[in-house]
């Protein structure tokens, strides 16, 4: 056997887990600022203006930041569960880097106006050719690994990741089929309502494969492995696998209630999106509940905290979800603040703390440390985090409800109540204590890269893990 | 009218048949036989660091003598280099 199989390839792993904390913070920065500029109009300058940032803010958090995340845990756990070290060292390499490419060559188109105009996948075609690429490269590395692997079983974790990355590539081929007109402008290869539905089939399976089956991969693994405890029921997480992914693909026309779509495909949404509750609690009583009968280990592991509090919010979100996509309560909800109350429950709540959990289970292990520089910094910026996300999402809620509610108004003689910029000017002090939220949540991961490099500076560099026969079979 | 659903219901459907065919394939590939086991191996697979700096370790902290009391399985093969 080659001297490279004895170990596992931790350097990919942790390139992507530093990275997760340096895009979490620019990512982040960038949220405060466009969260400061709806409080403060001035702050609107030039190529900085919200129109510019608001899309460099999203796929700095969903795909810088939660990319590399999903990254850095997928190799790892790929690894560790399969006992066997990953499939190429280039390939995994190439992915490293094209997907540092990316996030910069977003962070300098953006801002220049060169977009697309969709949604969460705006960056233009040469772009969207490259994603493609260490896409598919990725898929071969995961999978190869997998094919690899020396134990017979593949880990429920390996499942989640596998169905987020086919997904994932699916979506993203789909709705980037567009028409280049220039180097840097492409049309969509759809029209109107057509480029509507396909948008929202993207955006939707985007949020349900990309920021929930690839962290639930995620939770399945860390979960129990910073609890010391088997998931509560291994038998409800392979259900909730396949019950996800069979029901998750028709909710996205719930972003079009009310529109041009036909109505019998908004219902078709909103019922599915109704059936996603079932496997969304499984799946979180499941997480949680693998504490059961251990909870006291929540009072001193701050690492716990933050898992098992993501579970809440990813029950929580996962139950607002279904509620505001049906349509009554649609109605109030759309185009209001509550909408990005929802994202944030789900995307600073579930999405990043789960993230913030496992990178902080792993930077020890992968810089050969025994633990964290301070234990004690992690569980401040658990509580500084928390404090962050119940602010963001409580004033959201609360300005999202008035808007609704402004905006239906009507008086005896048929004239609505309120002019739009009298609902603008309602939403003043909620806007400044969601930037206080989302300033709380910025300071939380200074403290989190603070606390990494004093974890990885100064100490001794260790080879990489070897690589661990699989336990026996019992027999 | 929506022509994009003839696009978007046949990739449902295909994307259904597949996701149908990765099931039938665990099933019969044996990967359910044991739901129970695979919960608690993931736990017997011991993943702390294990610095190498005899400095401040005890020798019977050095990682291949962990691998071995770990109890859980040994190396592959011998550690190459350092």
């Amino acid at each position: 056997m080659s001297v490279t199989q004895s170990t596992y390839n931790y350097k990919v792993v942790r390139q992507f887990a530093v990275m997760t904390v340096i895009w979490g913070i620019v990512g982040m920065l960038v949220g405060v600022i466009i969260a400061a500029q709806l409080v403060w109009p001035e702050l609107n300058l030039g190529w900085l203006h919200f129109g510019r940032l608001r899309p460099l803010h999203t796929n700095a958090v969903i795909f810088a930041f939660g990319g590399s995340a999903l990254f850095a845990t997928s190799y790892y756990v790929v690894q560790r569960t399969c006992h066997t070290r990953i499939f190429s060292d280039g390939l995994a390499a190439f992915t490293f880097w094209g997907w540092q490419l990316v996030i910069i060559l977003a962070a300098i188109t953006l801002p220049l106006g060169f977009t697309s105009g969709k949604e969460y996948a705006e960056l233009e075609w040469p772009i969207d050719i490259l994603i493609t690429v260490v896409w598919v490269a990725y898929a071969v590395v995961f999978f190869g690994t997998i094919a690899k692997r020396k134990v017979s079983h593949i880990y429920v974790a390996n499942w989640f990741y596998g169905g987020f990355i086919l997904a994932v590539a699916l979506l993203h081929v789909v709705n980037s089929a567009e028409i280049p007109v220039s180097l840097t402008k492409s049309y969509s290869a759809y029209a109107g309502v057509q480029d509507a539905m396909v948008q929202w089939w993207y955006g939707h399976n985007a949020v349900g494969f990309f920021l929930t089956a690839g962290f639930l991969g995620m939770m399945y693994y860390f979960v129990p492995k910073q609890a010391g405890r088997p998931v509560y029921s291994y038998r409800l997480s392979v259900v909730h696998f396949w019950a996800l992914i069979f029901t998750y693909m028709w909710a996205g026309p719930h972003h079009l209630h009310y529109t041009a779509l036909p109505d019998w495909t908004q219902s078709v949404g909103m019922l599915f999106s109704l059936i996603l509750l079932a496997p969304s609690w499984g799946g979180m009583i499941n997480g949680v509940m693998t504490l059961s009968g251990a909870w006291h280990k929540l009072r001193d592991d701050p690492i716990l905290k933050f898992l098992i509090t993501s579970l809440s919010f990813y029950g929580m979100s996962t139950f607002e979800g279904p509620m505001m996509a049906i349509k009554t309560v649609n109605a109030l909800s759309h185009y209001t603040d509550w909408t990005v109350g929802h994202v944030h429950s789900g995307a600073l709540g579930w999405v990043a703390m789960v993230s913030i959990g496992s990178i902080y289970y792993l930077l020890p292990r992968l810089f050969g440390k025994p633990e964290m520089f301070s234990v004690k910094l992690i569980t401040v910026h658990f509580w500084v985090a928390t404090i962050g996300v119940v602010l963001y999402i409580a004033s959201m809620w609360i300005a999202g409800v008035m808007q609704g509610l402004m905006w239906r108004a009507v008086n005896l003689d048929g004239t609505l109540t309120y002019s739009f910029v009298e609902s603008v000017k309602a939403s003043y002090p909620f806007w400044a204590i969601r930037f206080l939220g989302g300033v709380l949540f910025l300071v939380g991961m200074l403290i989190m890269a603070y606390n990494m490099v004093k974890t990885i500076a100064g100490g001794r560099t260790v080879d990489d893990a070897l690589v661990l026969q699989p336990a026996a079979h019992h027999a | 009218m929506m022509e994009t659903l003839y696009l978007l219901i046949p990739i449902s459907v295909v994307l259904v048949f597949l996701i149908g065919i990765a099931f039938w394939w665990s099933l019969r590939n044996g990967q359910f036989d044991d739901l129970e086991g695979p919960a608690y191996r993931i736990l017997m697979d011991d993943d702390r660091s294990r610095p190498v700096s005899p400095a401040d370790d005890a020798p019977d902290k050095s990682p291949d003598a962990q691998a071995e009391h770990a109890g859980d399985g040994s190396p592959v093969t011998n550690r190459s280099g350092s």
